[in-house]
């Protein structure tokens, strides 16, 4: 393992007003993964768009070493020629165009101009069995899942001749199985001596397959750990990204658990767009006050479809069912009357769901209750920022004030306001929506701990997430969804993940 | 200093404007030798821009509810049309004859801002088609013929001034009291507004500056009034602008409609999610604008006392300048009443003074082209130095 691929030296990058990356080192080996690992916030993404030469030579300060070569990219064509390939977060496909055409965008197989449509479809057939993707290269991306798409993303890498792959944060938006085939296609990279870097805040994944580990935390590296000759526990993963020891992941709850708040009945619906397909089964569940229960399930078993059909028939068409409040019957024609029957929704994506980005905290935290502190509807602004303080005290937001916009803040910061938005219009029922996804360790304890508060109030929470983990550590009970359908129900002290992949895969 | 530093750091943009403004109108009061600011020409100002203006305050709700609205020139000569057809060849009333022409102007916006909000037709290709359909109506119920005159009264909503009770004989006396009540009225908002801030405890600016701005402000008012009392007084579409200035900033900023129009702009989906009606106002929106339009169309047939068949061409286009020159952002959810006013007073001036000078007509249009383009650029630029 003496071969050193890459070496970043003492790289240091500021933006206006902030030092996002202090010093940072980096040594990866030929042939191994590498994980990149550190709260949101602690520049793993900027320094990966400095080696990638996103952000180009001169705007940073320090040495990067590409096999033994000092490199000065001025832009990504630069870095991809020599093999460093970087797959961002968000997806770079463009829905529209096959599969083919994606992967050779840029880089189109052909001479003058033209393309060769047969040397494309045969270059991508190859890439295509490599990455273990069973579509035809004429298919449309924007018909493809998430799981397949990043498999068009990992094909594009390769179609450039990689050496050096990038991923950041590739498994986020993928399930249980589509992740284990991504990282399995890692790991058949790195036989082939193709060396990657990995960025995740998925701690079991990287436990499983990296061979080192390097810890960001606040723009400067914290410490390198070899995984393959010293046993690395998660716990202690952790105690270098928040430079203290999480004793627990998730914080104790003892609420009382009462009556049934919340109950939903045959619910039923069809897909917006295909009038003739089910997407909600017949689904029966029920919450009571101050309990947790999780409804888990694979990407595309209906959970969010569930959630927003009820919240106010936000979605789907030939909606059927009963729902009830306090055991009486409610109807939920729109969002405004679930609101005021106490009803919350916190979506699964901030940005597009969530937020008004270019609205400050205060505007976003009172916009779902405004009547609260509105007279005869004229909004009075000084109790606005009084409410917006108190949120932002209350929660623990970090920002310079609450008339920052909100597209400035991180994701867990974010995601807090959110929250507060919900909290703001004092709900009885609370439907979280993968609070969690996308931020970091701190920031999840924090959520947790607010979850764990708003149930010991008496509250209902609906707790729909991806990571079993997360509802194991957090759930009373726990619904399994599957295509449509609930197909098993666990009370949280016998639940366990093999148990709920049982009722996932039961279908 | 320092606060007063990051005071206009904050807002570059509102302040960035109101410099614009103000040195545009001092360069064209030197290169045209003082014309400019000529009490008959400041008049004329106000007069020649109200319809522009009138416009240019629907658009700006158009267009931070993330729509565009290409149909207003084409109503407003529509409703002008049909008020000279009303007024002139049926002899009704000119209160029942502008009555009828603001609702056929929200009848239209009704239209259109249903197709647009509850079939998701783009607003773009709504009002084009709008732009086409009223336009063609225009010329259809004028037979391509003008019509004219207007009774009297009607004429003096547009070129008619308040009426001056306080009887002066070379300086309009009236217009110098309303100047004085204006500052009080000022005055008095601005120091309930920092009195309700003090008592929430909130930082209020240095009672230095307060002053200073109060001063600023006041002086501004009043020697513009003195300006206006010069010449003949306050021009009576001077009152309407400011009824629906006053009026329209404080739907924007002050009410539960306002915030959700914002919301809605900023992006639909959460809004609609946190329980914005987001069809229903959408749909407002563009029946508001109908209506504007037709007091718009009507301001103008009134102003040139004859309904055309071409009256209103091009309108459009100057209210959307204006909204963007005055900071609404292309992408929605951002813009102010007030910038939308400044902006198609940039544009005003920038005609009136460059007519005085005289650049061809021609040649205006590449000019004011330019400068919409680097108003925007200016924008953005500063916007990506924020984040």
């Amino acid at each position: 393992m003496e071969d050193v691929i890459l070496e970043m030296i003492n790289i240091t990058k500021v933006f206006p007003g902030v030092k996002a990356l202090n010093n940072v080192n980096l040594q990866v080996q030929k042939g191994e993964i590498h994980a990149l690992v550190g709260e949101n916030g602690a520049g793993k993404s900027t320094l990966m768009k400095v080696l990638s030469g996103v952000y180009p030579y001169e705007t940073y300060t320090g040495d990067i070493r590409y096999k033994g070569k000092r490199c000065e990219f001025k832009n990504i064509k630069e870095s991809e020629k020599l093999g460093i390939v970087i797959i961002h977060q968000e997806l770079a496909l463009i829905p529209y165009l096959s599969i083919e055409e994606n992967i050779f965008l840029g880089n189109e197989q052909g001479k003058h101009g033209l393309i060769d449509w047969h040397a494309t479809t045969m270059h991508t057939q190859k890439l295509l069995a490599t990455v273990g993707l069973k579509e035809l290269p004429s298919t449309l991306v924007t018909n493809i899942g998430v799981g397949k798409q990043q498999l068009v993303e990992i094909a594009k890498a390769l179609s450039k001749e990689v050496e050096l792959l990038i991923l950041d944060e590739p498994t986020a938006a993928l399930n249980e199985d589509d992740s284990d085939n991504l990282l399995e296609l890692l790991l058949e990279f790195k036989r082939q001596g193709i060396s990657s870097i990995i960025i995740s805040h998925k701690l079991n994944e990287i436990s499983r397959i990296a061979d080192s580990i390097t810890v960001l935390r606040d723009g400067a590296t914290i410490e390198t750990l070899n995984v393959r000759n010293d046993h690395i526990t998660e716990e202690r993963i952790i105690k270098g990204m928040v430079g203290r020891e999480l004793t627990e992941l998730y914080p104790k709850r003892d609420s009382a658990i009462g009556e049934i708040i919340f109950e939903v009945q045959n619910w039923t619906a069809y897909h917006h767009l295909h009038s003739s397909r089910k997407v909600i089964d017949h689904v029966n569940f029920h919450v009571k006050q101050g309990e947790v229960v999780g409804i888990a399930g694979l990407m595309g078993a209906g959970r969010t479809e569930l959630a927003m059909s009820i919240f106010g028939r936000s979605y789907g068409q030939k909606i059927s069912g009963q729902i009830y409040k306090n055991g009486v019957e409610v109807h939920l024609k729109n969002v405004s009357q679930a609101i005021e029957q106490g009803i919350a929704y916190v979506t699964e994506d901030r940005k597009q769901y969530g937020l008004i980005l270019n609205n400050d905290i205060k505007r976003n935290i009172t916009l779902a209750n405004l009547k609260n502190i509105a007279n005869h509807s004229v909004i009075n602004e000084n109790k606005e920022i009084l409410v917006a303080e108190k949120s932002r005290q209350q929660m623990n937001i970090k920002c310079s004030s609450v008339l920052q916009n909100t597209v400035n803040l991180s994701g867990g910061n974010q995601q807090k306001v959110v929250l507060s938005k919900w909290i703001f219009t004092e709900p009885d029922v609370l439907i979280l929506d993968e609070p969690t996804r996308g931020i970091d360790v701190g920031a999840k304890f924090e959520i947790y701990s607010i979850i764990n508060k708003l149930a010991k109030d008496g509250k209902g929470i609906v707790l729909i997430s991806s990571e079993l983990p997360e509802l194991l550590g957090m759930c009373d009970r726990i619904y399994v969804m599957s295509e449509g359908s609930i197909t098993g129900e666990l009370a949280g002290a016998e639940a366990s993940q093999e148990r709920i992949m049982q009722y996932v895969m039961s279908k | 200093m320092e606060t007063l530093k990051q005071m206009f750091k904050s807002n570059i943009r509102e302040y960035g404007m109101v410099i614009a403004l103000v040195s545009i109108v001092l360069f064209f009061e030197i290169v045209s030798k003082g014309v400019l600011l000529q009490p008959l020409n400041v008049t004329n100002l106000i007069q020649q821009n109200s319809y522009i203006l009138i416009l240019a305050i629907g658009m700006l709700l158009v267009i931070v509810a993330f729509q565009i609205d290409l149909s207003v020139g084409s109503i407003a000569a529509f409703v002008g049309a049909v008020s000279a057809i009303l007024m002139i060849d049926y002899h009704i009333g000119v209160v029942p004859g502008i009555l009828i022409s603001l609702l056929i102007g929200g009848l239209a916006g009704a239209f259109q801002g249903y197709w647009v909000s509850y079939f998701k037709i783009p607003g773009f290709i709504v009002t084009l088609a709008g732009m086409l359909i009223f336009r063609g109506l225009t010329m259809t119920a004028l037979e391509g013929q003008s019509k004219a005159p207007f009774p009297e009264v009607f004429q003096k909503m547009s070129n008619g001034f308040i009426p001056d009770i306080l009887s002066g004989t070379s300086i309009h006396i009236t217009t110098l009291v309303v100047g004085i009540i204006l500052t009080l009225v000022y005055i008095f908002f601005e120091l309930s507004h920092r009195k309700a801030k003090l008592e929430y405890n909130f930082e209020v600016i240095p009672v230095q500056f307060l002053v200073a701005k109060l001063a600023f402000v006041g002086i501004a008012i009043n020697w513009f009034m003195y300006l206006l009392a010069s010449y003949k007084g306050i021009p009576n579409v001077l009152i309407l602008l400011f009824i629906l200035i006053v009026f329209y900033t404080f739907i924007t900023t002050k009410t539960v409609v306002g915030r959700h129009i914002y919301a809605l702009g900023g992006n639909e989906k959460a809004a609609k999610l946190s329980g914005v009606k987001t069809e229903r106002i959408v749909f407002w929106v563009f029946v508001n604008m109908g209506v504007l339009s037709a007091l718009s169309g009507l301001v103008f047939a009134a102003r040139l006392n004859a309904a055309t068949p071409k009256a209103g061409t091009g309108f459009e286009l100057d209210a959307i300048a204006a909204c963007f020159i005055g900071g609404a952002s292309t992408a929605g959810g951002i813009g102010v009443v007030m910038g939308a006013i400044i902006g198609g007073l940039v544009m005003g001036v920038m005609n009136n003074g460059m007519s005085l000078i005289g650049v061809t007509i021609d040649m205006q249009q590449t000019i004011k082209g330019l400068v919409l383009l680097l108003a925007v650029a200016f924008d953005i630029y500063t916007k990506s130095k924020q984040t």
